[in-house]
């Protein structure tokens, strides 16, 4: 199969490309981007498409997305989640640990895999669990699960209260040269919290979670990154004195990237409005001062990747009391419509903002999600995004694709419409050339 | 029917209708000081149906009113009935306890079987702050909202018949608000009744109101929480011979036994000593002060027993004029 996309102004990031160009894609990968490769022949591509006003640019890398398999299927499938990631340009996802059972044991991990191994599916990078299911006391056949296809481990938003277990995880991963990503959050300081210890949980009544919850957690993390030398990745930053750590921590010489989601980037506490339990996320939304570092420090590069943070969540889990609702938001499909967001809201050039939701999360999964993640360059699998920058997405019930319709956007209209996603030369989504 | 109960939230006080009227009573967070005004003036009248030979107006004559209580309440749902009865309202009484909800059946559920009963006005309690607003939106979202709802108190956000016959006793007793320095004194984290007496006593001008009470009690960014766009402010005491300095009106508040069970306070000694009322520390208030508490009473734990039987206390009135308040929220929401 040879398809030539064409017209298009190609965007990769990677490599600081930015103009218009053609790309040619053969055998699932890329062999030429602006001239024809040697040898494309008379007979041409097998398939063009049109690129006319849209972007080219690699197919986006999201380092959380929750598929709920196994044990969360009345919530999402894998094949519901796989045609959102499609729908929203993403190509490569990593996919957190907590699933029912917990991903713990190698063959859970080698289910999923091969379970999500089908043409036009996104390349699934789970990350396995860095204790017996979860639960911080036992470490995980970290090496036997690495095996099995984990990028990375990871304790998802249950945190080790045990520090001694912490350090012999980080230890244990550090000695085969895993990295660990981790949410920081004091357990102790967050409990019974469902909202930023603020006004607003002031004024409503809802029980604060405050913000030395995470600096406190982060502490201790980096402390014993220190000690240990892991790579550590740290998800789902939410204040900016969190983010004063990290960049701080670095600035010592302690190896760690982090990771913002999309409704952090752009929303906070006040958006909770009257309870709206689409604002019921983990961590909380927090204060627009937090936010507005979060969205600089992206910018940045303090800030290293965007993620959605994918989390479906069934109807009846949201039309609850906000205390009760379940947390999380589906995400997937609106990962490149905010990042385009955020990019003209900060006046960034595209090719730095598209940087942190491709190449730079790329980075992060490592060199064991094989080569060319996150980028056009030739000879890189052809994973590619097409989409309309101008083009609106209207997020409703309908339009989205995942079987989760809990978004703090419903109702929004947002500029970035994908037009079409190849996923290794797959038209995994066409928008607009069916 | 329409994307049903999870649509984007509205805009604007989801308890005022179109025309800026009172179509729900669920916070008094952004309600003006005309509309709150508006109902101590249509409570005042009631007062009088009390001591009539017969108590009752045709109001809410073939109404029905259904007292939906999620969380244990004999006292307030006694005055709501007492209040519908009065007005000829139809008064059923549910008492829904956590485990019956525990069951299975959903919050939104519940409310839809009881709608389908053609009910006319809701009056919830629950545990969790925001249930009134969900029920609201569900309504409203399908096509329901001929359903009036009054918060009978939710989790720790508001209690609006409460803050309401607070305002209407302070101005019974002290006729202007604008001259007043108000003190609200004690748990005020876990308070719903709290969060409404600020909102209301700020929307009604007191120039000053004061939260007193120890920072483990207090919620974080309290003094911020002043809303309604009033010029009062809020000051914060941790002392409180300090902040009863010189007061016009003393609220006390509720201090749950539970509260002593974890790290907020280390006994109810030692709170008795520093945070309840006794007449010495009243002493320090002005002379003509008066003292409030919604009950149920902890004597010797918030309040001394010489204080709330003594000259100042107006607590008993609280409770008469708690009837008449909650006659005008329910015949102005739903009269004929």
């Amino acid at each position: 199969m040879k398809i030539h996309i064409s017209n298009g102004r190609v965007i990769d990031p990677a490599n600081q490309f930015d103009r218009p160009a053609d790309v040619f894609i053969a055998r699932g990968r890329i062999v030429a981007v602006g001239d024809a490769p040697a040898g494309w022949g008379h007979d041409g591509a097998n398939a063009t498409i049109d690129a006319s006003n849209c972007i080219v640019c690699p197919g986006l890398v999201d380092l959380a997305a929750r598929l709920r398999e196994p044990g969360f299927e009345y919530r999402a499938t894998l094949e519901s989640e796989m045609a959102a990631a499609a729908a929203g340009g993403v190509t490569r996802l990593a996919c957190p640990p907590d699933t029912d059972p917990p991903l713990d044991e190698p063959g859970l991990v080698e289910m999923l895999r091969h379970r999500a191994r089908l043409p036009g599916f996104a390349h699934v990078h789970p990350v396995g669990a860095l204790t017996v299911q979860l639960k911080g006391e036992r470490l995980t056949e970290m090496a036997e699960l690495a095996e099995a296809g984990c990028v990375a481990f990871d304790q998802a938003n249950r945190a080790i209260v045990d520090t001694q277990v912490l350090l012999r995880a980080m230890q244990y991963a550090a000695n085969f040269g895993f990295a660990v990503w981790l949410q920081a959050l004091d357990p102790f300081l967050a409990r019974k919290g469902v909202a930023h210890d603020g006004e607003v949980a002031a004024r409503l009544g809802l029980v604060g979670i405050p913000v030395v919850a995470e600096t406190i957690a982060l502490t201790t993390i980096l402390q014993l990154a220190r000690e240990t030398g892991v790579r550590l990745h740290l998800r789902r930053i939410s204040s900016a004195a969190g983010l004063d750590m990290i960049v701080a921590a670095r600035a010592a010489g302690i190896a760690v990237t982090c990771d913002v989601t999309i409704n952090h980037l752009h929303l906070c506490d006040q958006d909770i409005g009257y309870f709206n339990p689409h604002a019921r996320l983990d961590p909380p939304l927090r204060a627009p001062s937090d936010r507005d570092a979060l969205r600089a420090g992206l910018a940045s590069g303090a800030i290293d990747a965007l993620c959605s943070d994918h989390t479906p969540v069934d109807d009846d889990a949201k039309q609850t009391p906000f205390d009760e609702a379940e947390v999380g938001a589906t995400g997937l499909e609106l990962l490149l419509p905010l990042t385009l967001k955020w990019a003209s809201e900060m006046n960034l050039p595209l090719v730095k903002a598209l940087a942190r939701v491709t190449t730079d999360p790329a980075r992060i999964l490592g060199s064991s999600c094989g080569d060319g993640a996150g980028t056009l360059a030739v000879g890189a699998p052809a994973d590619v995004c097409v989409f309309d920058p101008h083009a609106s997405l209207r997020v409703t019930r309908e339009n989205l694709k995942s079987q989760g319709k809990n978004t703090p956007f419903l109702g929004a209209e947002l500029k970035g419409r994908v037009r079409c996603t190849l996923i290794e030369g797959h038209l995994a989504h066409d928008g607009a050339f069916a | 029917m329409t994307d049903v109960v999870l649509a984007p939230q509205p805009a604007g006080n989801p308890q005022l209708n179109a025309h800026g009227e009172l179509q729900h009573l669920i916070t008094l967070d952004g309600l003006s000081r005309e509309i709150i005004t508006a109902i101590l003036d249509t409570a005042q009248p009631f007062t009088e149906v009390a001591e009539r030979e017969v108590k009752k107006l045709p109001l809410l004559r073939g109404k029905s009113v259904f007292n939906l209580f999620f969380e244990n309440s004999t006292r307030t749902r006694t005055t709501f009935e007492i209040a519908a009865k009065r007005l000829s309202a139809d008064v059923i009484n549910l008492n829904i306890n956590t485990s019956s909800a525990a069951k299975g059946e959903s919050l939104l559920d519940t409310v839809d079987n009881l709608a389908a009963m053609q009910a006319d006005m809701f009056v919830v309690r629950h545990g969790s702050s925001g249930a009134p607003h969900l029920i609201a939106q569900h309504l409203a979202a399908t096509g329901r909202d001929y359903i009036h709802i009054v918060n009978a108190g939710d989790g720790r956000h508001a209690h609006p018949t409460q803050g309401l016959l607070d305002m209407y006793t302070i101005r019974h007793y002290k006729q202007d608000f604008t001259r007043l320095t108000v003190a609200v004194v004690g748990d005020l984290l876990h308070s719903r009744v709290a969060r409404s007496q600020i909102h209301a006593l700020l929307a009604l001008g007191v120039p000053e109101v004061r939260v007193i009470g120890p920072s483990t009690l207090l919620p974080t960014g309290v003094a911020r929480m002043g809303g309604n766009g009033g010029k009062g402010k809020l000051r914060v005491f941790h002392d409180m011979r300090e902040g009863l300095k010189g007061v016009d009106v003393v609220m006390m508040l509720r201090l749950q036994n539970e509260r002593m069970q974890g790290a907020l306070l280390p006994s109810a000694q030692e709170y008795f000593k520093y945070y309840g009322l006794t007449p010495e520390k009243l002493a320090l208030a002005k002379p003509d002060a008066i003292v409030m508490h919604p009950g149920p009473m902890n004597r010797g734990i918030e309040i001394d027993s010489a204080v709330a039987d003594g000259a100042h206390s107006v607590i008993l009135p609280q409770v008469t004029f708690g009837i008449a308040v909650r006659m005008a929220v329910m015949s102005m929401l739903a009269g004929n």
